[in-house]
């Protein structure tokens, strides 16, 4: 297993590899001034002198490279343009309030999704089914910025039941360690602090995970369907063994294999960050940082996402692989 | 590993004569009518049709007949493993004097697996690939016999020993894709035995198997299930399978029976024209060299309903008008020498050849 790990995470240096050659070539391939493209609205004729210093710029192309893959190995991503911040530390600090939101709409879109398809396939056919498929194409197509809007409107204006935004309460005075607030809730023994910070998740998880569901639910169906006419579902049936013991081992865990496929790259969409639904519900995370970004046209924080979010891609694809070992056999030998 | 000798397990008394045991197994009228909504009307299939046949303690039954003739339904059915929908089964199935076919699912699910075990076809597609093949010997010696892991792991061992699969406590770990197809029909063998059932259906054990590996395969259940005084329902298409192991045969065709012998009256005077047919169309051993076999002209889709005529009549050397009558009946055997428990279901039966 240790080499199995080890070998697909040999395969990850090549593709980040290539993606440094082409960030490196894209603000090099921005019209005008390289230096002033990564200063923005901080370029002064000074600043700009000393990022043609700091990147190279006046140097031979060979050269700047060794300096960028330098500077990248380091961990050292350059400044924000506008608010000087280092891209790395904003990532740290921001990165928390992301993985939090995609965990709470993963929990919600797997938890009921999973069941929900196993169900409908084993009554496929049945107004059950009917209504599963029929939800999951709405929750597909409903927009999730109009979902978030209307979980908010209802569910934390009119019935007051949730808070409307945040991460947590300002009043409560939470010490924060990790900067994952539920974690640092529990692990500094704060339980109302760890509560209000799961409280502050629902609606936001619900936007979210609505899509995720949605899709989780389709491939469940399916899958589960197609193992359902296996003929060792029959042997498992014909040894008269409990209906919780075929399910489980006989059928879920053959069905899972595309379902854990489609949760990975749903992870991987939601770890880059959730503009809408952070947007929706102040939150400060990721998503927000890129939307951000984007519209200031700030591309030394551009250049750190993209490289950011392969890594997570590149990580969440590996857990991926090591969970079809796990599940598959077939997987690890080949 | 040499065959048991078939002569010597029968009993003295010899074929001809049936057991005066009560049956083990018996089924009685069993029809499966399969339904389908198409559009507006609905459309039926009657897949097996009025088939009755009785199996004996000890004793191995085969249900011999060419695909589509109903024989994997009937296994089905039996066991209670048709889709639960969009299929209608009527008659009994008496087993050890309960009605398989109306007991409660939980007492089915009881019996399964512990009195009466089933053998499938295929045995890659048959076993679990993502489970090893220990635990899919050792969930179901635990379901049935309240034994603990370790007991159950030690019964796995034993298991896989029996059915010779070699160095049986690394097997136990393996899973189905690790091991050959003769060794994965010997998992699905061990699983059958697990709780040593009353009764073994094997549905086309050997079908899905190497040549070299069907003769092995066949010797060990055999063995297994003669050294075990486990009754057998063995399906087959295969006549040299049924040489080889079977006590009675019963042919089937189109859904019915068309006829019921001890093994060797139906091997020296097959008296239906299908089954003078099937005989003659398997390579022997054992006789004169023919020419060449005699293929039974036409296919199974040939087939008229019984309703109307003898389903056979239209691949039939013999078949003429007054094959067109819908009341044909298994009948005993009237022509000479005919054994009791020899029955036929035809107007023209072939002429028995003498000896």
């Amino acid at each position: 297993m240790i080499r199995f790990i080890a070998r697909r995470l040999l395969l990850v240096v090549p593709v980040l590899a290539g993606l440094v050659v082409l960030l490196f070539l894209w603000v090099r391939a921005l019209p005008g001034d390289p230096a002033r493209a990564l200063l923005g609205q901080r370029a002064t004729p000074a600043g700009i002198e000393a990022v043609n210093e700091l990147y190279g710029f006046d140097e031979p192309l060979l050269v700047q490279f060794g300096i960028y893959v330098r500077q990248v190995l380091t961990g050292d991503l350059g400044s924000s343009g506008y608010t000087g911040e280092p891209v790395v530390a904003s990532f740290v600090s921001r990165f928390p309030a992301t993985v939090e939101l995609t965990l709470a709409a993963l929990v919600f879109a797997v938890g009921l999704g999973i069941p929900l398809g196993y169900l409908a396939a084993r009554r496929a056919g049945s107004w059950l089914d009917g209504l599963t498929v029929g939800g999951s194409l709405l929750g597909v197509v409903v927009p999730v910025f109009f979902l978030a809007y209307l979980l908010k409107l209802v569910f934390a204006q009119w019935l007051g039941w949730l808070p409307t935004d945040g991460r947590q309460d300002v009043r409560i005075d939470a010490t924060h360690v990790t900067d994952f607030y539920v974690l640092d809730g529990l692990l500094t023994r704060e339980w109302d602090a760890a509560l209000d910070a799961l409280v502050h998740l629902v609606l936001p998880g619900l936007a979210l995970g609505t899509i995720p569901l949605a899709i989780v639910v389709r491939i469940t169906r399916a899958s589960v369907l197609e193992v359902l006419g296996e003929d060792f579902v029959r042997t498992a049936e014909s040894k008269g063994l409990a209906a919780s013991v075929v399910r489980r081992r006989h059928v879920l865990r053959n069905a899972l294999l595309p379902v854990v496929t489609t949760i990975g790259l749903q992870t991987g969409l939601l770890l880059s960050g959730a503009v809408l639904t952070e947007s929706v519900f102040a939150i400060n995370g990721i998503g927000s940082y890129l939307f951000t970004a984007i519209s200031q046209l700030d591309y030394a924080v551009l250049q750190g996402y993209i490289l950011f979010i392969a890594l997570v891609y590149a990580l969440v694809n590996l857990t991926v692989d090591v969970l079809y070992g796990v599940i598959d056999p077939r997987v690890r030998v080949s | 590993m040499s065959a048991v000798a078939p002569a010597g397990a029968a009993g003295p008394a010899g074929p001809a004569t049936p057991s005066a045991e009560p049956p083990l197994l018996s089924v009685q009228d069993l029809s499966v009518t399969f339904t389908a909504r198409r559009g507006s009307g609905r459309s039926e299939v009657r897949a097996v049709d009025g088939v009755s046949f009785d199996v004996r303690p000890g004793r191995v039954m085969a249900l011999v007949g060419e695909s589509g003739s109903g024989k994997s339904v009937t296994s089905l059915a039996l066991t209670g493993l048709l889709p639960a929908r969009g299929n209608r089964v009527e008659g009994r199935a008496l087993f050890a004097g309960e009605d398989l076919l109306t007991v409660p699912r939980a007492r089915l699910a009881d019996l399964r697996g512990r009195e009466l075990a089933m053998v499938f076809q295929d045995p890659m597609s048959s076993l679990n690939p993502v489970v090893p093949v220990g635990l899919q010997i050792t969930e179901v010696v635990r379901r049935h016999t309240g034994a603990g892991r370790a007991a159950a792991k030690e019964r796995a061992v034993e298991l896989l020993g029996r059915v010779g699969i070699p160095d049986p406590r690394r097997r136990v770990r393996e899973f189905p894709h690790q091991l050959s197809g003769g060794m994965r029909q010997r998992v699905m063998i061990a699983i059958a035995l697990a709780c040593d059932p009353r009764l073994v259906i094997a549905d086309e054990p050997t079908t899905a198997l190497d040549v070299t590996i069907q003769a092995q395969v066949i010797d060990l259940l055999s063995t297994l299930v003669r050294e075990q005084g486990t009754a057998m329902l063995l399906i087959t298409h295969d006549l040299g399978v049924v040489a080889g192991v079977c006590d009675d045969v019963t042919v089937m065709y189109a859904g019915r029976v068309v006829e019921q012998a001890p093994r060797r009256e139906l091997f020296a005077r097959p008296r239906h024209r299908y089954t003078a047919g099937l005989l003659a169309s398997v390579p022997r051993l054992d006789g004169p060299r023919p020419e060449r076999l005699t293929p039974i002209p036409g296919t199974p889709r040939d087939v008229v309903a019984w309703s109307e005529a003898c389903a056979f009549a239209p691949r039939c050397t013999a078949g003429d008008d007054a094959c067109r009558r819908g009341d044909l009946v298994l009948a005993p055997d009237a022509g000479a020498g005919a054994a009791p428990g020899h029955l036929v279901r035809c107007v023209h039966p072939a002429p028995v050849e003498q000896p």
